[in-house]
């Protein structure tokens, strides 16, 4: 019986501090690309600063949450929008961890210059925001539709961590010096690719948020 | 959060015969909060509640000892006008009391007791309580009719407005939606989270989820000790001691 408008001003403000979190990741990962792309330390070394924050504001969303639960005890959907806000906000600190981790590869190959630049990672980036901002717009909106275009966007991003593999392969085998850098690359394109995953489980409780179905994205 | 204190107990003691029912009682209640009682039977609460409008006073062999004060006034000083506490400070109980009169007259009853003739000031006051109520648009039409044809949920919406037509500033309710279904305990207690704006609210309930979803501030009386007194939200999350925890997790009562 907490279906009252208290409680759902409380669920809409939950809602806003989860879409605060997630426009902080999203600029994290556009910042860390960023750095990268531009060999830029100091930007690498903010992303790595503003990491606080978002880990700050998960612990807060989380009592929020701990909190809603407690005193209004939610029922059905209710009680999965909010069990769903749990799972969300790890997926969100997780995205914030691999931005974290491509600014700390930033800052251990912005000394020396690129081997090629960069084209594929700064496109990958840009797709896993615009998945990050997808995946909680679905949340807000309860727009499974929107939730489900995840998956071709996750596909999308796949492909290019693929070739972005291959190809720092072939500068590895031609010129082994290549090789510290291009192993640090490839782990910044593995890191948007587990981004993209993360994104696609959001979409995924969203989908089971407004169906009670589970289903996979990925 | 306000920061005023309505109502204050120092000491609080109280005695059927030779049963000491409230022990040393010392809480302060907040203006325009919510404040719930909660705790096993037989702990106090209900007894603690009645306290606050002197509700004992009608049970032979009671002693108060300790003070109550509403306002900074003393309730068991030798100078209150009983009539104008219960005025001042009123009750809502377990089960929906209406009169045997129609709509209306119920809730006409308390300012005419207190002495409003005027036709046209008693339908305004008749009105504004009945939508503070949140029944106006349910009643509107019928006013006339008897009160006892009300469902439960309204009946108990209709004891409210009558409460609120002699201007309270204290709102006692005693396990209020106990007798009702879950549609209308949600109704009141929508109406109860409204009424804050202007009263200051004090609810004694069994219901341990209902505390958490309405109160601002939460008492957990135990064999007439207040135990714990905190905002609900930590209450119901991290209480301070073991025997809140014990209580609201299930582990006894």
């Amino acid at each position: 019986m907490s279906a009252d408008r208290t409680f759902h001003a409380d669920l809409r403000e939950l809602q806003q501090e989860i879409l605060r979190m997630g426009s902080m990741v999203e600029e994290a990962i556009d910042l860390s690309v960023t750095a990268l792309k531009d060999q830029d330390a100091n930007l690498a070394q903010r992303v790595r600063e503003g990491d606080e924050a978002i880990d700050d504001l998960e612990l807060l969303i989380e009592d929020r949450c701990v909190k809603l639960i407690a005193t209004q005890q939610p029922m059905a959907k209710d009680l999965r929008r909010i069990s769903v806000a749990f799972k969300i906000i790890t997926d969100l600190e997780r995205m914030a961890d691999y931005a974290n981790d491509i600014a700390k590869a930033t800052l251990i190959i912005a000394q020396e210059p690129l081997i090629k630049p960069l084209i594929d990672i700064p496109r990958m980036a840009k797709l896993t925001q615009e998945m990050v901002k997808t995946s909680l717009d679905s949340y807000v909106n309860e727009d499974i539709e929107l939730a489900m275009s995840l998956a071709e966007a996750d596909d999308e991003v796949d492909n290019l961590h693929s070739q972005v593999l291959r190809e720092l392969l072939t500068y590895m085998m031609e010129d082994p010096k290549t090789i510290r850098q291009a192993t640090h690359l490839s782990f910044v394109s593995r890191y948007l690719e587990r981004i993209s995953d993360h994104a696609t489980n959001i979409g995924e409780r969203v989908i089971y948020m407004v169906t009670g179905r589970r289903t996979d994205l990925n | 959060m306000t920061d005023n204190v309505k109502i204050t107990t120092k000491d609080l003691n109280m005695y059927y015969d030779a049963f000491h029912a409230l022990k040393a009682i010392n809480i302060s209640v907040e203006e325009k909060q919510i404040t719930a009682l909660i705790g096993p039977s037989g702990c106090g609460k209900s007894t603690f509640l009645r306290v606050l409008n002197r509700m004992n006073d009608l049970i032979a062999e009671t002693t108060v000892k300790g003070n109550v004060l509403i306002d900074g006034e003393d309730i068991y000083g030798p100078k209150v006008d009983v009539v104008e506490l219960r005025k001042q400070v009123g009750m809502v109980f377990q089960k929906p009391n209406p009169f045997p009169k129609s709509i209306y007259d119920n809730v006409a009853y308390g300012p005419r007791i207190h002495g409003l003739k005027d036709k046209k000031q008693l339908d305004e006051l008749v009105e504004k309580s009945l939508r503070q109520a949140a029944l106006w648009e349910e009643v509107k039409n019928r006013l006339t009719s008897p009160a006892l044809g009300l469902s439960g949920g309204q009946q108990q919406r209709l004891c409210i407005a009558r409460l609120l037509a002699v201007e309270p500033d204290v709102l006692l309710m005693d396990e209020p939606t106990s007798a009702l279904d879950p549609i209308s305990t949600m109704k009141i207690e929508e109406l109860v989270k409204t009424l804050k704006e202007r009263y200051t609210i004090v609810i004694v309930t069994h219901n341990m989820q209902q505390a958490a979803r309405i109160s601002d501030e939460t008492a957990f009386f135990l064999n007439g000790e207040v135990i714990e007194f905190n905002k609900t939200e930590k209450m119901f999350t991290n209480p301070t001691d073991q025997r809140t925890e014990d209580y609201i997790t299930g582990r006894f009562g």
